[in-house]
């Protein structure tokens, strides 16, 4: 690309210009115009930020009980109120964030990993194809909550017995959600590969010998990446909400271990006497989930050269 | 188009039982058993005869084939019955889907909370629908305008805000703080007059409400999508070009065209939307479907839990059949073979 622009001088009058463009360069050119996008990170990165090392300044423990400063709506000790056992909402709202956060990656990475795997296995091997599409069918025709709601219910008890309370249940949900939504990923990835295998760079890795392996990391995968990640940024969001939603109907987490559903869960009953209960951590899944869609809406339009202005 | 129904009809057939049996053998995992609930006091014999006559100690395999013949055969031949007021020969000893909790047939809870998530379920959605269609398409029409880039903000927003909060946020603001909607729905309200006409829809308005949101902020999104790819087709600058008036190039040209797919996202959505009903009669204490399949896996209930998960799963694949059928009804150049 360089060698390019460096035979035509005449275009040459800024430093910029020298150097070479990449696509990387180019996605955040674009993600940059993308107003909406920018503030999601700022506000994303702020959540983050919070709830990593809030905890470290807003020292109230979250378990700490004060029964006689419960049901607080507002005050200068609770800024955010308290529960029925006088429990600091901030306190536990930052130390839920951790896990709903966590939760969010942790069920993304498994759900893309999977799509990605099959989706191309099944747009390469074209053995496999049949197979693996009809496998993504059914999955599809699985109904998504109700499955969701009986799989926790079943495997709680197990997995509480070999993993503990907290680490049986954050495994349970982690693998239940990123296993029952990887489905449109693969898709998306089998359609991607199928493109790119008729290209002649394919033909030439084939002709020059390469191994099936190699072609499908070096050759095919990178490819297919930006939809993939875009897919993934969405898919947050969605393993966020939907842990939220088991949560609050008390399929999730123990109730002496927070997170944005669970504090929700645990507050609705409550309502008439404090409403900051439910409002600061649905403020807060709500908040994180709207960054979320709207950084995944600046990288769709980044990563995709057709939308290039 | 016949021909293809059919056949995509007799296809569902295997993907449906496997899906069953998916489901039957997931659920039967559970260690739940149907005497748990019953007081202590009664003996262990008498628990082992309940467990007999409910069939909960039979192997795998024959569970699953009587759950099948009570499903598929008995249920039909029952709804046959009670539906044209007629005895057919063998009516008594027809075996059916028996809930553990009530001890009571599934599926005659099942009409009775019907109406409810139907009520509340199915007038958000068409209310939804009816919103976000002329939102999504003006917004197109005028992109990059103020009503564009409000309208899309706010589709976002309704997009992401999951319906738990913003149902729990209207009962706060409408229910605790202004007391204008009650914020439990009542079903043993039955409509006779004006006044009774009032409260069913003053109940029905919170969560009809917050279904409605999140339908029109996802449908107008797709409409918009839509409407703005063939705004920009040659089509339409032939249609402009050859003089017909902006009304007509917009509505009967571009609109047409763009609601193809919406069409099919519609139905393809509905399956969808029971499963959110699941929380939203959740938060309003509606007792439809929803509630009665959470009180289900609460008690270990089972069959019901079955049940009512497989029917959700038939409802999937009943409608991407609906689906893929609109769409070659609505879009010619699509051919079945």
């Amino acid at each position: 690309m360089t060698t390019i622009e460096k035979t035509k001088p005449g275009r040459l009058d800024s430093e910029e210009l020298l150097q070479a463009r990449t696509f990387a360069g180019d996605a955040w050119r674009q993600f940059r115009k993308h107003r909406l996008a920018l503030i999601a990170i700022a506000v994303l990165s702020l959540i983050i930020l919070g709830v990593l090392i809030g905890p470290f300044f807003w020292t109230i423990e979250p378990e700490y009980i004060d029964i006689m400063a419960a049901y607080q709506v507002s005050s200068p000790e609770h800024p955010w109120g308290t529960d029925s056992l006088g429990r600091d909402t901030l306190a536990r709202a930052l130390q839920g964030g951790r896990v709903s956060l966590m939760i969010g990656i942790s069920a993304m990475l498994v759900s893309i990993s999977i799509g990605t795997i099959i989706g191309l296995a099944s747009g390469y091997f074209r053995r496999l194809d049949n197979p693996l599409m009809r496998m993504t069918d059914i999955f599809i025709a699985l109904p998504q909550l109700p499955l969701l709601l009986v799989l926790m219910m079943l495997f709680r008890e197990p997995l509480k017995a070999s993993f503990g309370v907290e680490g049986g249940v954050f495994i349970l949900m982690v693998s239940v959600i990123g296993g029952l939504q990887w489905m449109p990923t693969a898709r998306l990835v089998r359609g991607e590969v199928l493109t790119v295998k008729s290209r002649e760079f394919i033909t030439a890795a084939n002709a020059v010998g390469s191994r099936d392996g190699r072609i499908l990391r070096a050759h095919i995968l990178p490819n297919v990446m930006s939809p993939v990640i875009v897919a993934a940024t969405f898919s947050v969001a969605a393993a966020i909400i939907t842990e939220s939603a088991l949560s609050f109907l008390g399929l999730g987490f123990p109730p002496d271990f927070p997170t944005w559903g669970r504090l929700l869960f645990d507050g609705k009953d409550y309502l008439t006497i404090t409403w900051t209960l439910v409002f600061w951590p649905g403020m807060l899944i709500s908040m994180t989930v709207l960054c979320v869609n709207f950084i995944g809406d600046g990288l769709r339009d980044a990563l995709d050269p057709r939308l290039r202005k | 188009m016949g021909k293809y129904i059919v056949r995509r009809l007799l296809t569902a057939i295997p993907t449906i039982l496997v899906i069953s049996f998916i489901i039957f053998a997931i659920v039967d995992l559970s260690p739940s058993d149907p005497t748990g609930n019953l007081p202590l006091t009664i003996p262990p014999a008498v628990r082992q005869k309940i467990r007999e006559a409910l069939g909960a100690d039979d192997p795998f395999v024959v569970k699953y084939v009587k759950w099948l013949q009570q499903f598929f055969i008995s249920e039909p031949l029952n709804l046959f019955e009670t539906s044209f007021g007629v005895t057919l020969p063998g009516s008594e000893d027809r075996v059916r889907v028996i809930s553990w909790a009530t001890r009571g047939p599934v599926i005659d809870i099942i009409a009775e909370r019907l109406p409810q998530t139907i009520w509340v379920v199915g007038s958000s959605y068409i209310l939804g629908v009816l919103i976000a269609v002329p939102v999504g398409v003006f917004s197109a029409y005028r992109q990059y305008s103020i009503f564009d880039q409000v309208g899309t903000f706010l589709m976002m927003i309704g997009f992401s805000v999951p319906t738990f909060f913003t149902g729990l946020m209207f009962i706060i603001i409408f229910s605790v703080n202004l007391k204008w909607f009650p914020s439990v729905y009542d079903t043993t309200l039955v409509v006779t007059d004006i006044e009774t006409l009032q409260m069913q829809l003053r109940q029905m308005f919170m969560p009809v409400t917050v279904l409605t949101l999140y339908t029109t902020a996802q449908m107008s999104r797709y409409t918009r999508a839509s409407t703005l790819e063939n705004l920009q087709q040659d089509y339409i600058r032939t249609a402009r070009s050859k003089g017909l008036t902006e009304r007509v190039v917009v509505t009967t040209h571009a609109v047409r065209n763009s609601l193809i797919p919406v069409v099919t996202l519609i139905a393809l959505g509905i399956p969808g939307i029971f499963a959110g009903a699941l929380i939203t009669e959740q938060i309003f204490r509606v007792n439809g479907i929803g509630q009665y399949l959470i009180i289900a896996i609460q008690g270990g209930d089972l069959p019901t839990v079955q049940t009512v998960t497989f029917i959700f799963a038939v409802l999937v694949v009943l409608f991407n059949i609906v689906a893929d059928v609109l769409y070659g009804i609505l879009d010619p150049r699509v051919t079945y073979t």
